[in-house]
């Protein structure tokens, strides 16, 4: 399987951050599917060229949040996600991105009818309406 | 039993002549994993290397390698300690096949598949000369040396030191490779904090020869914040805070770097009555420059090797 976890260094970003971050994100749109099996540890560790204790370190996060379950003799697979942050938590952890779009949006002189099109069509392209309906 | 350190220092001190070289040094390193051990040139760092294999004396204080005495360090012991200095050694005039049967000579244990693989790995032939080498090469041949009598620990003094972006990979990637067995450890020093953060597990911090850090690379960087204090006017003067390690003010701001950033830091800069305050994380590069540049506080230091 191709994850398509891409590292970089020198970020404010810790390593074990960024690679839970992608892997959240790839299960939250669905690139990564229900009972998917995940790189080894070591394959991961070795493909990305990190210390195989950080790709563990990512992994158990992932675990904890009950995103990823490791199968004794069989490897590391996705499970049915449940949701982990309040939406006190979820709504503080959003915001800081909104903001740097809201930002970014004015210093190119977009309107704001503009980024709320470019935002709505962009969401079509995700099927985010679909995928939120599928969720209830 | 064996310690869980390979290696102590208590108070290892150095002076040369009147310069302090290493001040009261208590390092410990934990066996298995990578450690990195960080600082300005002219730090200490090569210094401490040496006294860590008995190549020199310490004025005073001392410490243990792989649960030996380092003033009293034998063969047996140094075969199982690999040592890769910062100018690589060996003859111009032999082949990478002489080097390797040349130096195998003074290790009972020596494993040619080790050599072959890193020779390999870094692109060199058993034919070629070393004085046709390139300096990347050069590093996976002496590397391949160090690490072919498989030993319990492996220190590099700056291992990285002027190889290409390809050289430096090959490093990183049999540094990896080393580390699979759970024994094994290695410290090394380094400058290229890139490749530092794909494969530490603990780090060090050397500043003028005193250690300012020494804890797991994610708590070191975990504990480092970087605070933004925005002021309609000029900002007020700065009380004591706790961990801080850097100040930096302008007309309407001031930013902060401080360690161990807890509710009690966050009183103090409340009390300042900012008009805006943003705590950050940092870059790595940026919480090293903080512990080493010229506004550090001195007074903070963080030391905590505990087994992850």
């Amino acid at each position: 399987m191709n994850l398509n976890i891409s590292i970089s260094t020198g970020s404010s970003t810790p390593i074990y951050r960024q690679i839970t971050d992608q892997v959240r994100h790839a299960v939250a749109t669905g690139r990564l599917a229900v009972d998917e099996q995940l790189p080894s540890v070591r394959a991961l560790a070795e493909e990305l060229v990190l210390n195989p204790n950080t790709v563990a370190r990512a992994y158990a996060d992932l675990a904890r949040e009950g995103l990823i379950e490791s199968r004794p003799g069989r490897g590391v697979f996705v499970v049915r996600k449940r949701r982990v942050f309040s939406r006190e938590e979820g709504r503080r952890r959003l915001e800081p991105l909104i903001d740097a779009l809201i930002g970014e949006a004015m210093a190119m002189d977009f309107t704001p009818g503009q980024l709320v099109e470019t935002f709505e069509s962009k969401m079509r392209d995700w099927k985010y309406e679909e995928w939120s309906s599928s969720k209830r | 039993m064996k310690s869980e350190y390979v290696i102590r220092t208590h108070g290892l001190t150095r002076y040369f002549g009147a310069n302090r070289a290493v001040y009261e040094l208590d390092l410990k390193v934990p066996r298995g994993g990578i450690f990195a051990f960080l600082g300005r040139n002219g730090s200490g760092k090569s210094t401490v290397i040496r006294m860590l294999l008995g190549l020199l004396e310490a004025t005073r204080g001392g410490g243990e390698i792989l649960d030996c005495d380092i003033s009293a360090l034998g063969p047996e012991m140094r075969a199982r300690i690999g040592y890769l200095t910062e100018e690589h050694q060996v003859y111009g005039w032999m082949s990478v096949r002489e080097c390797e049967e040349f130096q195998s000579k003074f290790y009972p244990k020596w494993n040619e598949n080790i050599f072959r693989g890193v020779v390999q790995h870094f692109g060199l032939k058993a034919e070629a000369k070393v004085k046709n080498l390139s300096r990347g090469e050069r590093a996976g041949l002496c590397l391949g040396l160090t690490l072919a009598p498989d030993p319990e620990l492996l220190i590099l003094d700056d291992p990285a030191l002027g190889l290409d972006p390809v050289a430096r990979r090959s490093l990183v990637e049999s540094m990896i490779q080393l580390t699979r067995r759970s024994d094994r450890t290695i410290f090394f020093s380094t400058h290229q904090l890139d490749d530092m953060e794909r494969v530490a597990d603990y780090v060090a911090v050397l500043d003028q020869g005193v250690l300012r850090a020494c804890c797991p690379l994610d708590l070191f960087r975990d504990s480092v914040r970087q605070v933004q204090l925005r002021f309609s006017s000029n900002p007020p003067a700065l009380p004591e805070i706790p961990g801080l390690i850097q100040a930096v003010r302008t007309d309407t701001a001031i930013r902060i770097v401080c360690v161990n950033y807890d509710e009690k830091v966050n009183e103090v800069l409340q009390s300042l009555k900012p008009d805006e305050m943003e705590i950050s994380e940092i870059r790595l590069e940026d919480a090293l420059i903080s512990y080493l540049g010229r506004h550090g506080e001195k007074s903070f230091v963080l030391s905590e090797t505990a087994q992850p």
